[in-house]
């Protein structure tokens, strides 16, 4: 995060075309934050060839195609004093000049930018200057680099591959936490606080929860009949509470407990509630495609135990448990 | 058959991100409008056809891992419904056509239901 930087015109003015959304965001957020962190000297081109003023343009175009570049900085007495490009080359071409020397035909005109600055720079002056490659200098006015726009593109994209790694070590840090840690019971445990009527976050717990299950290393199949089940317990505590409840998931390497608390208004009569079909949500809720009078169905039947205790005007406790088979959780046998 | 060709021949709208549709191949559909049916029934890589355009779908087709949802008689979920799907990957699909219809089309186009 770069908290001092100017505004970039698409913060200014607004997004030109599609409207943008929070997965756009996020992503453009990314590269634009990469562009402020990397320097123009981690993506520049360091190992340079250079030309002199008295050098014939034949040997240039030599130069450029052994190189495959399309650009060279002209150095006299170790000082940058233009740029040969290919469009200099054309031009001396079509005059049929090509014996012609560099300093008859470079750009003196120098646009440069600073090793220090950050590649946003370079990718401003490329937009201003319509100019393909630009020299990079340091505090002493010594030229260090070059930099293209294909040097930003790379160094971008190697720095989000590094992101990438950076999630794939953590999901693999994770996965191996019952091995890594040695205890005689491991158990990781997540609390989720879950707001009566709050229908906006609704599933967002039980969404949290399978990708925890999933970075653990969980069998996807696991992972989701624990986010079935634990929804359809959030969505309880939402739809039915009076101030909410906790919710809380349970890790260990051979079974998953996931289990709700709240503290009212209590069931009278639990076997009604596990009748398939009944139930007592409003007529509003059951607008919203709720209150099918299936969530504790969906629960017993995702799960491998379930148990269910309340008390009117005190609360209910709903637990449930899943058992992994061996070779889950990366292949921790465990009793 | 892939999204691409199901949204062509259904002349679906994309509601969120566009992306690579050829990709997503479904395994079959799952018809209703109560949230706790669809737990129940609808699978893997099935697609979802409600009337519902509220913010609670995109959680239960994430949780589900639904190939998409198809949202039906032109209801419009909101932005903040579009975002959360974009956010989880989750496909909408929009059409002004009843439900009965859709499953009509699917189920003619082959799209049946694993047994």
């Amino acid at each position: 995060m770069c908290p001092t930087r100017t505004p970039t015109r698409q913060e200014t003015h607004g997004r030109q075309g599609r409207s943008i959304t929070d997965h756009d965001a996020n992503e453009i957020n990314r590269v634009e934050e990469l562009s402020y962190d990397l320097k123009i000297q981690e993506v520049m081109t360091v190992k340079l060839q250079t030309v002199s003023p008295e050098m014939p343009l034949s040997k240039v175009l030599e130069i450029l195609r052994i190189h495959r570049i399309s650009g060279v900085p002209v150095i006299e007495d170790g000082q940058l004093i233009g740029i040969l490009s290919l469009e200099d080359i054309v031009r001396a071409m079509e005059k049929d000049e090509l014996s012609a020397t560099v300093s008859q035909y470079m750009t003196q005109k120098l646009i440069t930018v600073s090793s220090h600055d950050s590649i946003v720079r370079a990718i401003q002056t490329f937009t201003e200057s319509r100019l393909g490659r630009l020299p990079v200098i340091d505090e002493n006015n010594k030229l260090v680099g070059m930099i293209t726009k294909g040097d930003i593109t790379r160094g971008i994209l190697t720095a989000l591959q590094k992101d990438y790694k950076e999630e794939e070590v953590r999901k693999y840090r994770a996965s191996h936490l019952f091995e890594d840690i040695i205890s005689d019971r491991t158990t990781l445990v997540l609390r989720y606080n879950i707001k009566a009527h709050d229908f906006t976050r609704g599933g967002n717990a039980s969404s949290h929860i399978k990708r925890a299950l999933l970075r653990l290393g969980a069998d996807p199949q696991i992972a989701r009949r624990c986010g079935i089940a634990v929804y359809e317990a959030e969505m309880n505590l939402i739809i039915h509470t009076t101030n909410g409840g906790i919710l809380k998931l349970e890790v260990e390497s051979h079974r998953i407990t996931m289990s709700t608390t709240d503290d009212g208004p209590g069931i009278a009569d639990i076997a009604q509630v596990l009748q398939p079909g009944y139930s007592t949500a409003t007529e509003q809720v059951r607008e919203m495609g709720f209150g099918a009078g299936m969530g504790l169905v969906n629960i017993k039947r995702c799960v491998d135990k379930m148990e269910i205790e309340s008390t009117v005007g005190k609360g209910t406790k709903l637990v449930m448990r899943i058992h992994i088979p061996t070779e889950n959780f990366n292949g921790r046998k465990d009793g | 058959m892939n999204l691409q060709e199901i949204i062509n021949r259904l002349n679906l709208t994309v509601l969120t991100d566009p992306r690579d549709f050829t990709s997503i191949q479904p395994d079959g559909g799952y018809t209703s409008d109560l949230l706790s049916c669809v737990m129940a029934g609808a699978k893997n890589n099935y697609l979802w056809i409600t009337l519902q355009a509220h913010l609670n779908i995109v959680a239960v087709a994430a949780l589900l891992d639904v190939a998409a949802i198809i949202i039906t008689e032109n209801a419009q979920p909101d932005s903040a419904t579009i975002s959360k799907a974009n956010e989880q990957g989750i496909v909408l699909l929009s059409t002004p056509k009843p439900t009965y219809e859709i499953d009509g089309k699917l189920w003619e186009m082959g799209i049946h239901i694993q047994k």
